[in-house]
């Protein structure tokens, strides 16, 4: 009988004395999206503690925007979320033209729909691409830069940059599209939206996707909340919130007359869930899977809204308007001033004293909130679910560290 | 944000809590004395309900600190305040979908000891997102966050020394052996 136990596998395992052990994950790790540092505390398998350390990219842009007039600083805003440069220009412009009490012109507000909601696109190519890759399928990500490519190469023609833009600015954009431009993005439009099925069929469906996603990292509504998440992430754990509809009338003033849907899950369905894979038995609201899906939907809903914002724009006739001086003064007095960036909602804060150089300027990164939530996330669960949880998050560290 | 009648209803709830308000502003704000800050936060993130607010403001967006000071003395003649160092508290209501501002007044020093960090009660046991934000805000800002639970640097290394968004900083000549300017 004796020895008939100590044959017993599950007998030994208890024997064997696991020690505590600090894995140090980063900040040089490919599925960190940047330079991030995890310190986990583990324990065999199962992760106890996670700390993130962040900062390896900090610029104090925040300082520089007080040596800088505020049409100066959009370049530095390109450099926070490098993936959705041209939302990150919208936001900043948005904020000064609010505590300016200033309007762009109808033609401009179109045309900021149009860039802003291609840029959403990209990032979530991006975001989609690379949270395969922490999940180790390559293929999805390669097909998501292919396409991700041909909006830089629109965004190229239109403003010279494939990457930090600064098109949007104070008061409007740089330029105006060159002729043939809004064909061409049609012509995106038309190749593109066939294709979203097959990145359903890569990742959302695929068996060992599910397995990976559904029911791990699973985010509360109102632990959401509480840390301040926001974008996918937020809408991911079930709670119905879009700036883009919900926000300050300076930014929903932009969406007037545009029809959409907030991608989030209402009684157990999402909008339009006919068109889509069902949602997997397994998957829970506010896991991983979720936040994935949402940035899914949110493609096709930005497709939706650049189609619709090209139409208003062709129909616009006179001039775009020009943007704001580099050195005009800026009134006296404060404005906050929060938009929906692909990654969550990025708010501005500007202070000014009445002259062209900002007093104080203050960035509230979405991801950075996001972030902070990984420590809660990330408690009791597996080593290998951790490059997933923190890849649904869909961070990126120029916005983190600023 | 809510008009005069929300204001009125802040100062019955906490009384003496508000110092001042500016409702015509481009984003109204409230100002409140700091010692009265967590009772304050507390009351806008209650439930709502007799006595409560009529939205709670469950998420807080964003925690700034503003440094009111001119380095250079010929300036500082022409300015109107005095200097000192201005919190500001972002929060937003995602049932209601309205924002508040709130602000509040610090000495640049505590004391006006140079170096002594001005203190203000943390309000990372109200909103989780206050964690982070009032670790940048220290590291950054020089505010000192009384009862926050874990109150170190975030951004800048953890041996560095001053607090970069200071009007008064110096960048230091060498980091470790790294020239600084």
């Amino acid at each position: 009988m004796a020895h008939l136990l100590d044959d017993d596998p599950r007998i030994i395992e208890f024997d064997v004395r696991t020690d505590e052990m600090l894995v140090n994950m980063g900040p040089q790790h490919p599925s960190t999206h940047g330079v991030l540092r995890l310190v986990l505390r583990t324990d065999g398998e199962i992760v106890s503690e996670v700390e993130p350390h962040i900062g390896y990219l900090h610029r104090c842009a925040e300082k520089i925007g007080e040596n800088l007039t505020a049409r100066q600083w959009i370049p530095y805003t390109d450099r926070m979320d490098y993936l959705a440069a041209m939302n990150m220009n919208l936001g900043w412009a948005l904020t000064v033209e609010k505590l300016m009490r200033y309007q762009v012109s109808e033609k401009a507000r179109h045309l900021r729909v149009l860039i802003a909601e291609l840029g959403r696109v990209a990032s979530h190519l991006v975001g989609m691409g690379a949270y395969g890759l922490d999940l180790g399928t390559f293929s999805p990500f390669l097909y998501a830069f292919r396409e991700r490519e041909k909006i830089l190469d629109l965004f190229e023609e239109a403003c010279g940059a494939r990457l930090t833009y600064s098109y949007i600015t104070v008061g409007g954009l740089t330029a105006d599209l060159p002729p043939g431009w809004l064909r061409k993005c049609e012509e995106f439009l038309d190749q593109f939206e066939p294709i979203i099925k097959e990145y359903h069929a890569l990742l959302t469906t695929n068996a060992i996707f599910v397995k990976r996603t559904a029911g791990i990292g699973v985010l509360s509504r109102e632990m959401a909340i509480d840390y301040g998440c926001s974008g996918p992430v937020l809408r991911g754990s079930g709670v119905d919130q879009d700036l883009r509809r919900d926000g300050e009338s300076i930014y929903t003033a932009m969406y007037d007359g545009y029809a959409f849907e907030v991608a989030v899950m209402k009684n157990g369905h999402y909008p339009r869930d006919h068109e889509y894979p069902p949602v997997p038995a397994d998957a829970v609201l506010g896991d991983c899977w979720h936040r994935f899906f949402v940035r899914m939907l949110e493609v096709v809903q930005s497709m939706d809204l650049v189609r619709q914002s090209i139409d208003r724009y062709a129909a616009c006739k006179g001039p775009l308007g020009e943007p704001l001086k580099l050195t005009e003064k800026i009134p006296a007095g404060d404005a906050y001033l929060e938009t929906e960036c692909p990654k969550g909602q990025m708010g501005f804060y500007v202070v000014s004293d009445g002259s062209a150089i900002p007093w104080r300027v203050r960035a509230r990164s979405s991801s950075f909130s996001n972030l902070s939530v990984t420590g809660e996330l990330c408690r009791g669960c597996l080593i290998a679910d951790v490059p997933a949880i923190v890849g649904s998050l869909d961070i990126v560290m120029g916005e983190i560290d600023r | 944000m809510r008009g005069p009648g929300f204001l009125e209803q802040l100062e019955q709830a906490v009384p003496g809590a508000v110092v001042g308000s500016r409702l015509d502003a481009v984003d109204p704000w409230i100002e409140v004395a700091p010692n009265r800050l967590l009772d304050v936060c507390r009351w806008l993130k209650g439930r709502s309900g007799p006595g409560g607010p009529d939205v709670r403001f469950d998420a807080l967006e964003c925690i700034t600190a503003v440094d009111w000071f001119e380095p250079d003395p010929k300036k500082a003649t022409k300015n109107a305040w005095q200097p000192h160092v201005e919190m500001v508290y972002h929060l937003w209501s995602t049932s209601g979908r309205v924002s508040l501002v709130l602000k509040a007044k610090l000495p640049r020093w505590k004391g006006d000891q140079p170096g002594q960090l001005p203190e203000i009660p943390s309000v990372a046991g109200i909103w989780r997102t206050a964690d982070w934000h009032e670790r940048e805000v220290y590291d950054l800002s020089g505010v000192w966050f009384s009862g926050h639970p874990d109150l170190r640097r975030i951004l800048c290394p953890e041996d560095w020394e001053g607090h970069p968004l200071r009007k008064d900083y110096v960048q230091p000549l060498e980091y470790h052996g790294i020239r600084g300017r």
